[in-house]
């Protein structure tokens, strides 16, 4: 009954869409994480307004659902004058989205860091971007490195909604294979098989970077 | 007659030898201090006793019963053998009471009245009778401490395991724990302790063990041994730790 | 052409938020169960067992909720398993929650210091006793404010139900968007409505593990 061989033909269609995840993916990963960083150092060591702003956007993006995030985006915004391409409305979003949860999981890494690394490095003469770049930021994404990662793949994951305003990513290659060989399980299965692998990878990866970075902690 | 019995106890961690045929005889009514750097395994050897810690080879008898670590033995053991933690291990949700009624009713199968009368005995024993009700992060360390003292005794063992009990309080709290095993000692009570406190295991203990790397290196009267050590190692401890 | 007044709009979507809240009830109930199970699975640490609800927990949160909705939809009543919008998203999203759940949960039993099970096993008591009195009673006060905050996510997660055709809010939102052309006004107001649903259960979920951090 189930018949995966009618899926061969395809296998083009889908590394297409792989191809596309992955990119999105890298991307928005990298955007994600900068504007995480900028937002958490911001609510965590910035002026009053500029942190009510920060927990503002933190919050309306956390609770909210991606794909209302990306509707707004894509369709929304056209009518005040912003037209945007499906790809360009995806990385905003994707990015926004995963800057929110990035911003709330960093500050949490911020503020564990101890009062006495900061007095430490002031009484060493360094100011203040200083102390946060060459102090504070390594052992504060060590502390969050973990939950950080996990972030990362939940939004790779989510952004299987991209194909719903036609971005042609995993998810859309899945739908257009099944709408012409009518084997709507079997290229479902392959798919979600198809993430799972791309989530699985982005740990190891993480996981390589990580080591690489928090080095210090092997050594003692 | 021996109430403890070690007979060359061997214990691996992976490839590490931790003990390395220990053999000890405790009787009732003993009080026995272990002392010796941390490493040389003393803690482990305790945790052994009661089964906390599986071994590899030789024989542990508690009342003529031999210990392995299967749960139903530690379980039948618990019967007979108290223990009393570093970090008291109380549990944080219930009250001290429930603390010490927890085990007597539902192992023992006391009844609740049963059990109420002898958390508060066992209370006024440890000088805790007024705390009853209070949960156990409202007590200071001293006084949790002498919580699980109490808990352990609400069990009656015929022996008291206490792993260090002292090392995680504040100085200034150490002597009321102290003065509860003192007490115990002199109601006979039988007493293994691993402790740094040379002064009550000189005072108040019959006899001490000093272990180095995984062996029994020294043993006897805890007077006469803390006084006039007879090997290098054992010279070295008292004078570093003095 | 009919005219949607703003109050039109509303209207609609407040309609069909009933169902965004249904469904996130009936999903989290039940995966609230489903991980319930799960969990006692786990405990048995019959290493079979163990080892099913791992790779339970590694396929529902590796794969895209989307994607389990497809299956669940398309996927079924390809290979004969007719089943509706309604119940396949209920089926997804119990899967998705109780995967969620249940991992959220081993972190709040394994947090628990290891000498609670040792101070337990000494006195006596039982596997099980250890778990009733001593492990669960502690584990459900850690895990309460995670598990409110990821009712957030469940909430979110009925959005998707939208791709399958059923007709939630934001589904109701881009069947009112084709019919105003009123796109920016229209998820404006979704966005808001989710985020009226969800905030508080957020706030909630702050203010337990405020409540709880200070007690501990």
């Amino acid at each position: 009954m189930l018949n995966f061989s009618d899926l061969l033909p395809y296998t083009d269609v889908f590394l297409g869409g792989l191809a596309t995840t992955l990119q999105l993916t890298l991307l928005t990963t990298v955007l994600g994480v900068i504007v995480g960083t900028l937002c958490a150092s911001i609510r965590q060591y910035g002026n009053k307004p500029s942190q009510r702003a920060v927990a503002a956007y933190v919050e309306l993006i956390r609770n909210t659902p991606f794909i209302v995030q990306l509707f707004f985006i894509f369709f929304g915004l056209p009518s005040i004058g912003l037209l945007l391409t499906p790809w360009q409305a995806s990385v905003i979003a994707l990015t926004i989205n995963l800057g929110a949860y990035s911003t709330e999981i960093i500050r949490a890494g911020l503020s564990n860091i101890p009062k006495g690394q900061w007095e430490a490095a002031k009484v060493l003469g360094m100011n203040f971007r200083q102390t946060l770049v060459r102090v504070v930021f390594t052992p504060a994404f060590e502390k969050i490195y973990p939950a950080l990662t996990s972030q990362c793949i939940i939004v790779m994951l989510g952004s299987a909604v991209l194909s719903q305003i036609s971005v042609q990513d995993l998810t859309y290659a899945a739908n257009l294979v099944q709408s012409r060989n009518f084997r709507a399980f079997e290229s479902y299965v392959v798919t979600a098989l198809m993430y799972l692998g791309l989530a699985m990878l982005m740990r190891y990866i993480f996981g390589l970077i990580g080591k690489r970075v928090f080095a210090f902690r092997e050594a003692s | 007659m021996s109430l403890v019995k070690l007979d060359q106890v061997h214990k691996y961690y992976g490839d590490f030898h931790v003990l390395k045929g220990i053999d000890l005889d405790i009787k009732a009514g003993e009080v026995v201090s272990i002392i010796g750097k941390s490493g040389s395994g003393k803690s482990t050897l305790l945790r052994c006793i009661n089964g906390l810690e599986e071994y590899q080879q030789g024989g542990i008898s508690v009342d003529d019963k031999e210990v392995t670590s299967e749960d139903i033995q530690v379980r039948r053991l618990a019967l007979s053998v108290g223990m009393i933690f570093q970090n008291f291990n109380l549990f944080p949700h219930l009250t001290v009471g429930e603390n010490i009624m927890l085990a007597p009713t539902i192992v023992l199968k006391k009844s609740k009245a049963e059990a109420q009368t002898i958390a508060k005995a066992m209370l006024e024993k440890v000088g805790l009778g007024d705390k009853f009700g209070s949960y156990p992060e409202k007590l200071s360390g001293g006084q949790q401490q002498r919580v699980a003292i109490a808990r352990a005794l609400a069990m009656n063992p015929k022996v008291l395991l206490c792993d260090e009990i002292t090392s995680a309080l504040d100085p200034e709290l150490v002597g009321d724990v102290l003065k509860v095993l003192e007490q115990l000692a002199k109601e006979g009570m039988t007493l293994v302790l691993v402790t740094h406190e040379m002064n009550f295991a000189r005072d108040v203990g019959d006899r001490v063990v000093f272990m180095h790397q995984g062996k029994v290196w020294e043993e006897g009267n805890s007077k006469k041994l803390l006084s006039d050590p007879e090997t290098e190692e054992l010279k070295q401890f008292i004078g570093a730790v003095l | 052409m009919i005219e949607f007044s703003n109050w039109d709009i509303l209207r609609n979507l407040l309609f069909a938020m009933q169902w965004t809240i249904l469904l996130s009830l009936i999903a989290f109930i039940s995966g609230t169960s489903v991980a319930l199970g799960l969990t006692a699975v786990r405990l048995t640490r019959n290493p079979v067992m163990t080892r099913f609800v791992k790779v339970y927990v590694e396929l529902f949160q590796g794969t895209p909720l989307l994607m389990q909705m497809f299956l669940c939809f398309f996927g079924l009543s390809m290979i004969g398993y007719e089943i509706s919008a309604w119940g396949a998203a209920i089926l997804s999203l119990t899967l998705f929650t109780s995967a969620f759940l249940v991992e959220i949960w081993r972190g709040c039993i394994d947090t628990l210091p290891k000498g609670q099970w040792e101070a337990s096993r000494v006195l006596g008591l039982s596997f099980l006793q250890t778990l009733r009195h001593v492990i669960l009673p502690q584990a459900t006060r850690v895990a309460f404010a995670p598990t409110v905050g990821f009712s957030v996510q469940v909430v979110k997660g009925t959005a998707l139900a939208s791709v399958i055709g059923f007709v939630e809010l934001t589904k109701a939102g881009t069947m009112l968007n084709n019919a105003t052309f009123e796109p920016f006004k229209v998820f404006a107001f979704v966005a808001l409505l989710y985020f009226a649903l969800c905030y508080p259960l957020s706030l909630c979920s702050k203010y337990l593990e405020k409540k709880y951090h200070v007690a501990r």
